[in-house]
């Protein structure tokens, strides 16, 4: 039976405070003020790899993770930086992890695909298109098995729903909510592209969330610009799944309005007035129109946010540079548990 | 106090003592629990432990091996029956992308404490795609465990021990050897990782073997000594990864000659690897090149005759130590 749906519209959720919505402007512009010091710091040579930023997004983790209690977890993949910003990791240890020091998140092992912080729920950003969504549904049953009430955030994007890991994950996590046993959200972030490729021209069945119909996880839609309409679908949804130990998938339309990744030059496989489009629903830009149109804030308080956002992250950018290489020996740990840490030396 | 058991039981054995004294220890895998499992080894498990502890899970070797990592980095200790190790390909991208590497590439925050185990090599005329020994390929990669235990009482006391480790472990039973007898030692017999066994002790030629090539070499030992008078020692690595080097190096330094031994593939394998560390570390010991005994380079056959001609035969291990201590091939 295909589950029903429902279609949140523009701004259809509860009237939100004007404060809220100053904090979660200033969370946005973080995020933005964040992913474009990156940009910088990866044409510097600062920061190498592959590097993938959140810009046009925002929205999206932000309105999700604004539901986020303490105990639950979030997995993602490679697109992570703004995750670990929103659920409260210092920025100075986000963009270390980014330059490579040892003071960043993950002692500078993992880079921009693999930020963790266990303590504040990030388990992790991953970098094989749709390998962590199982882990995620994994998470979501240990909750239940041990008897507590959290719920997981998985978060994938358009890309990965033609993965067979996602199918597989899907139907697992559709079988264990049949027993409550899988309180997981999928949030499906549908930027409109995996990498260059569109998402009409990978499956020909371009409604994402109903690709869950078939493994009897109730899902919908919500314009992931509007920041707005996230926070509602977020806190009803995320109390559904609380209670009830099912799944629940949400397809958040955005727009990745910055490459695929930092050496992409996007105008090959996009329309410029497609670009253009989606810019003027810009998810900053529109809550800022709100916000100055509803006297939440003047353009004075706007402003202010974004010189200090910009403070901020230019101290993280500061702390990042200044801060150490990884002690040389720190190859050799975290590779295994326990005791008898054994090293792979012979 | 030890009784004699098959290596199913013993396998069992293993599990059920965990699961006792640990309820975060959960198996899961195709039809071990309603249906008893396809080799009998999780028969009765699910009404004891109830669906919640012994899952049936879908055909769906990436999905549900990625969970139960999941399950492992929040604290579970889930036990994952792979029916056949050569399902597992399907799921290799979880087990080395995720189980083997995410505790280094998240800085060391996270644990992975999960157990995969089935039947691994051939010897039983499943053909091609049922037959693979994964050793050499689980084992190249750092951050998993990879161990191959042979005998009833090591596969129990592997298991526990496999159970207990904060880490992957890759656990490769010898499954065509799921009948065979031995002494097994009652209640907790947790047997350490990284440790070779002595199999036979011996003086003249160190064969060195893992998995049920390891009851291959005790049969040509004895085969030399009647016929031969050619005293062998024979090694049982039981660890792949970790990996006992000096009680290699020590027989070696000893018997000055060694064969290694494998049912899987020889380019690439483990024979190779501990050919390599016998000249690093006993080079000088050495009075004859180290002989290497493996499957034929072709996909399983089914046949009987071609499959015994596929795999290692007493004969080419007993050869194989006489061209080590140069005496006539028979």
């Amino acid at each position: 039976m295909p589950a029903e749906k429902e279609h949140s519209e523009n701004g259809g959720g509860v009237a939100t405070s004007s404060e809220r919505l100053v904090d979660l402007y200033t969370q946005m512009v973080k995020i933005r003020a964040f992913e474009e010091a990156c940009q910088k710091g990866f044409r510097q040579g600062k920061i190498g790899g592959y590097l993938h930023v959140y810009i046009g997004q925002e929205a999206v983790a932000t309105g999700f993770l604004d539901s986020f209690k303490e105990g639950d977890k979030v997995i993602t993949a490679y697109r992570d930086h703004a995750h670990a910003l929103l659920l409260g990791t210092d920025p100075k240890e986000v963009m270390a992890e980014l330059y490579g020091k040892g003071a960043g998140m993950v002692k500078g092992k993992g880079g921009s695909m693999h930020l963790f912080d266990v303590e504040r729920g990030l388990m992790g950003g991953y970098g094989i298109v749709a390998g962590h969504i199982p882990l995620g549904v994994g998470f979501a049953y240990a909750m239940r098995y041990q008897e507590t009430d959290h719920i997981t955030q998985i978060y994938l994007g358009d890309g990965s729903i033609s993965n067979g890991a996602f199918h597989e994950a899907a139907n697992l996590a559709g079988l264990w909510g049949k027993d409550g046993m899988c309180p997981a959200l999928f949030i499906v972030e549908n930027n409109q592209y995996g990498m260059g490729t569109s998402v009409e021209r990978t499956t020909a069945m371009t409604d994402l969330a109903a690709k869950f119909d078939a493994y009897g996880i109730e899902n919908e839609k919500v314009d992931g610009m509007d920041v707005e309409a996230v926070l509602e679908c977020a806190e009803r949804l995320t109390e559904k799944v609380r209670e009830t130990g099912k799944p629940y998938a949400i397809e958040a339309l955005t727009y990745r309005t910055a490459p695929h990744g930092a050496a992409d030059f996007f105008e090959k496989y996009r329309e410029k007035e497609e670009i253009e489009e989606w810019r003027k629903r810009d998810p900053i830009g529109m809550l800022e129109k709100k916000l100055l149109e509803n006297d939440a804030a003047d353009e004075e308080k706007l402003d202010e946010i974004r010189s200090e956002a910009k403070e901020l992250i230019a101290e993280a950018v500061k702390f990042a540079d200044e801060s150490e290489e990884p002690e040389i020996d720190e190859l050799y740990t975290d590779v295994y548990a326990g005791a008898d840490e054994y090293t792979g030396e012979e | 106090m030890a009784e004699t058991k098959t290596y199913r039981e013993a396998l069992r054995e293993g599990m059920v003592h965990e699961m006792d004294r640990d309820e975060s220890v959960v198996l899961m895998g195709e039809d071990i629990g309603v249906y008893g499992g396809t080799h009998l080894i999780t028969d009765g498990l699910i009404d004891e432990y109830g669906p919640k502890r012994v899952m049936d899970t879908p055909i769906s070797e990436g999905g549900f091996t990625g969970a139960a990592i999941g399950m492992a980095m929040m604290g579970m200790k889930p036990v994952v029956e792979m029916m056949t190790w050569n399902f597992s390909f399907l799921a290799s991208d979880q087990i080395i992308q995720n189980a083997a590497k995410v505790r280094y590439f998240s800085g060391g925050q996270v644990e992975v404490p999960l157990v995969i185990r089935g039947p691994n090599g051939g010897g039983v005329q499943l053909s091609a795609q049922h037959t693979h020994s994964l050793e050499n390929l689980y084992g190249h990669f750092p951050g998993l465990k990879v161990v191959s235990p042979v005998t009833p009482n090591d596969v129990k006391g592997m298991m526990i021990t496999a159970i207990r480790d904060p880490n992957p472990v890759i656990f490769l039973e010898a499954g065509a050897l799921y009948g065979t007898k031995g002494e097994v030692e009652e209640g907790d017999n947790a047997v350490e990782f990284g440790k070779a066994r002595i199999a036979r002790e011996g003086s003249d030629v160190t064969l060195i073997a893992y998995g049920r090539q390891v009851n291959l070499c005790l049969r040509a030992a004895n085969t030399l000594e009647e016929e031969d008078g050619v005293s062998a020692e024979v090694i049982d690595l039981r660890s792949i990864r970790p990996f006992d080097e000096d009680t290699i190096v020590q027989s070696v330094e000893k018997t000055h000659r060694a064969v290694t031994v494998q049912e899987q593939w020889r380019w690439f394998g483990v024979a190779s690897e501990v050919a390599a560390i016998i000249q690093e570390g006993a080079f000088d010991s050495l009075d004859a090149p180290v002989q290497r005994v493996s499957g034929a380079e072709v996909p399983a056959p089914y046949a009987r005759n071609l499959e015994l001609e596929a795999f290692p035969s007493e004969k080419q291990v007993t050869n194989a130590a006489r061209r080590a201590l140069y005496i006539e091939e028979k």
